[in-house]
């Protein structure tokens, strides 16, 4: 027991299991999960689709934050990517083939990449600090997004595009296995070879590394490029998600609750250690206390006090220091034979 | 330090959200053109456009550009600030040196406006204001010319009252918490909805986009199931088009199984209203041009013209939509 409670995912995992419990019990449905055509349909299974482009920033910020950076640009990553497929789509005489949206799809990935390897280069070759150098694309880039679009949404009508956020791959959304894969694959390249570790060392001393041999140069360069890809394939499944190429709302502030989520997940902001599975719970945390926000029924000026409150105390019941103490609480109050009264409580 | 700067962003962000008008947006691309030259007897007006934000906005934009046209008798300085509010008194400071005959100004913010007002007064040269307002003394500035948005509101709230005489379960799309459209589009519609059977059940705010209307559309829908729900009011077209990819995807059909209503009329919301899938759509009137020409001719002919004029607003339903749709301009 003590095992569990001491791992670092368990007050995250806490914390979404008890965001489930206080919806379903306001409101039963939210568990309700039907078969409709063979699709399952419910309010989890929104949770699932929905977080997908979250997700997938928030793992390369992930991996950008181990390496002691930050990655702002990605909403406007996202709003590039988006307004590029939708235009090559737009643009095409044949939006409804399969072939189009690929070639749309493969664009606006490059386009993504080229804008994460300026990113790296400007990190991690010029050493510029990561905040500036990515605030430089997260102001220019949703300039350039408006400017594909010619500021204005745009909208298509492909069967196929729209499959990538609302199809169904067997009973769940398609968009959860591009979720899934980008987890496993992440997880399997960072921990099963020895990347991880080194963009871990990376991160908790650069100079360090580079004098034990590490090529940081490149492990940066490749977080950066990562996580634009990432948050590429996000811009595409948000425009998917609903058939148009908003430049000025997709992925509005998503960094900042990308970073957030990494946050939740237990991975710290000074670089070095970080946690893909925190990330994960960190992902559903945000995704289902925006759904919590709307069971509830809590009105919208509102709803940013509640999310911060929600946050606050996830973040608390984190902190080393706030768990040293009520452990200190605990003591003294075990030497008073009353020990079981305060461990409940913390 | 990182955590200065990304609080700065973020409350940069919210506030440039909470300034557009009629529909969404946050910074836009660049557009700022000017077009020098002076003809014999024109009339030189500088324009400080917000910015290019959203479709409303070029639509506006665009109608400004026809109505203060050479052939209307006028020599147009148009200036876009790209949502920044320095920039744009900077164009205000600049149109007063070049001495034009008057000055319209979109505000991208409402305070802030005293000293370069009192300039352009003391300088004699007339200053009007178009779609949004400032928080400046009314002697500063000839005239306002805009939108009612609790009309809008209004008109919407009528049209649901008349049309849904049975027990009706509504809910509400809001637009961008705080924001004056979303403010007053709930204003005037509650007031017009008081006393019939409709029931506001819920009510969240989806931002102006379509991603939030969809988004907020499928929780209502798991929330109170497709047979809980028998109309929505969207408070722009953005978000009545997102609802509408939620409804579908749960296997309902918009426009008949879930009825809705919506304010703006851009052109993808007209082609849903077409289409079937929205019933009921008042105009958010971007072509403010027209109005404005006339504004500045008057107030340079010395006539006295009402501080605040307010254009009127179309309501569309699906026929008045097929109709409309070929000219439509935006």
């Amino acid at each position: 027991m003590r095992n569990i409670v001491r791992h670092r995912l368990f007050w995250p995992a806490l914390a979404l299991a008890t965001l489930i419990t206080v919806n379903s019990a306001a409101r039963p449905q939210f568990l309700r999960v039907t078969m409709r055509d063979g699709e399952l349909y419910g309010a989890l299974i929104d949770i699932l689709r929905n977080s997908a482009p979250l997700m997938l920033v928030a793992l390369g910020m992930t991996i950008v934050i181990a390496t002691r950076g930050i990655d702002l640009s990605v909403g406007a990553v996202m709003a590039v990517s988006g307004a590029v497929a939708l235009t090559i789509i737009d643009g095409s005489s044949d939006p409804n083939g399969v072939g189009t949206v690929l070639i749309a799809v493969v664009t606006a990935i490059a386009v993504a990449m080229v804008l994460g390897v300026w990113n790296g280069l400007l990190v991690s070759v010029f050493g510029i600090q990561p905040i500036i150098a990515t605030l430089v694309l997260m102001l220019a880039g949703r300039g350039a997004a408006l400017l594909v679009t010619d500021g204005f949404i745009t909208t298509v009508n492909s069967e196929p595009f729209a499959f990538i956020a609302s199809g169904y791959l067997t009973v769940l959304p398609f968009a959860f296995f591009i979720s899934v894969a980008a987890i496993a694959s992440i997880a399997i390249v960072e921990r099963r070879t020895a990347l991880g570790m080194l963009t871990e060392a990376v991160g908790i001393n650069p100079e360090a590394s580079r004098l034990a041999g590490v090529r940081s140069r490149g492990i940066i360069w490749g977080a950066y490029v990562l996580s634009a890809v990432l948050a590429g394939i996000a811009g595409i499944i948000y425009a998917s998600n609903i058939k148009a190429a908003d430049a000025n709302a997709a992925g509005l502030l998503i960094e900042l609750y990308a970073i957030l989520a990494v946050v939740l997940g237990g991975t710290s902001l000074q670089g070095g250690t970080f946690s893909l599975a925190g990330t994960v719970l960190g992902v559903l945390i945000i995704q289902t206390l925006n759904s919590t926000i709307l069971f509830m029924g809590i009105p919208s000026a509102q709803s940013p006090v509640f999310f911060a409150v929600v946050v606050v105390v996830v973040v608390v019941i984190q902190s080393q220091k706030v768990r040293s103490w009520i452990r200190a609480l605990g003591a003294s109050g075990r030497n008073r034979r009353s020990a079981a009264t305060t461990e409940v409580a913390s | 330090m990182k955590k200065t700067i990304i609080t700065g962003l973020a409350v940069a962000a919210v506030g440039m959200l909470a300034l557009t008008a009629c529909s969404s947006g946050a910074e836009g691309g660049s557009g700022a053109a000017s077009d020098g030259g002076s003809g014999g007897d024109l009339i030189t007006v500088g324009f400080a456009q917000t910015g290019s934000e959203s479709g409303w906005r070029s639509a506006n934009t665009e109608s400004m550009k026809t109505a203060f046209s050479t052939d209307n008798g006028f020599d147009l300085i148009f200036n876009a600030a790209d949502n920044d509010a320095a920039a744009q008194i900077a164009a205000v400071r600049s149109f007063i040196n070049q001495g034009v005959d008057a000055i319209v100004i979109a505000p991208i913010v409402e305070d802030g406006w005293d000293d370069v007002l009192q300039e352009a007064a003391d300088a004699g040269i007339p200053v009007i204001l178009e779609d949004r307002t400032v928080s400046a003394s009314e002697d500063l500035y000839s005239t306002w010319v805009g939108l009612d948005f609790q009309l809008e509101g209004q008109k919407a709230g009528e049209w649901a009252a008349e049309t849904f005489t049975g027990p009706t379960n509504m809910v509400v799309l809001e637009g961008t918490t705080g924001s004056a459209p979303a403010n007053d589009r709930a204003t005037g519609f509650d007031e017009a909805i008081a006393g019939s059977s409709i029931t506001k059940i819920d009510s969240q705010t989806g931002d102006f986009t379509r991603d939030g209307g969809k988004t907020v559309m499928e929780g209502f829908l798991q929330k109170y199931g497709v047979d809980g729900i028998d109309l929505v009011y969207a408070h722009n077209d953005d978000m009545a088009l997102g609802a509408i990819e939620a409804i579908e995807a749960a296997g309902a059909v918009p426009g008949e199984d879930i009825k809705i209503i919506s304010i703006d009329a851009v052109h993808d919301g007209m082609q849903a209203l077409a289409d079937g899938k929205i019933n009921y759509i008042v105009e958010c009137n971007p072509l403010l041009g027209d109005k404005a020409a006339a504004l500045v001719k008057a107030v340079l002919n010395g006539e006295s013209v009402d501080k605040r004029t307010i254009v009127e607003d179309q309501a569309f339903d699906q026929d008045a939509a097929i109709a409309a749709l070929p000219d439509r301009k935006y």
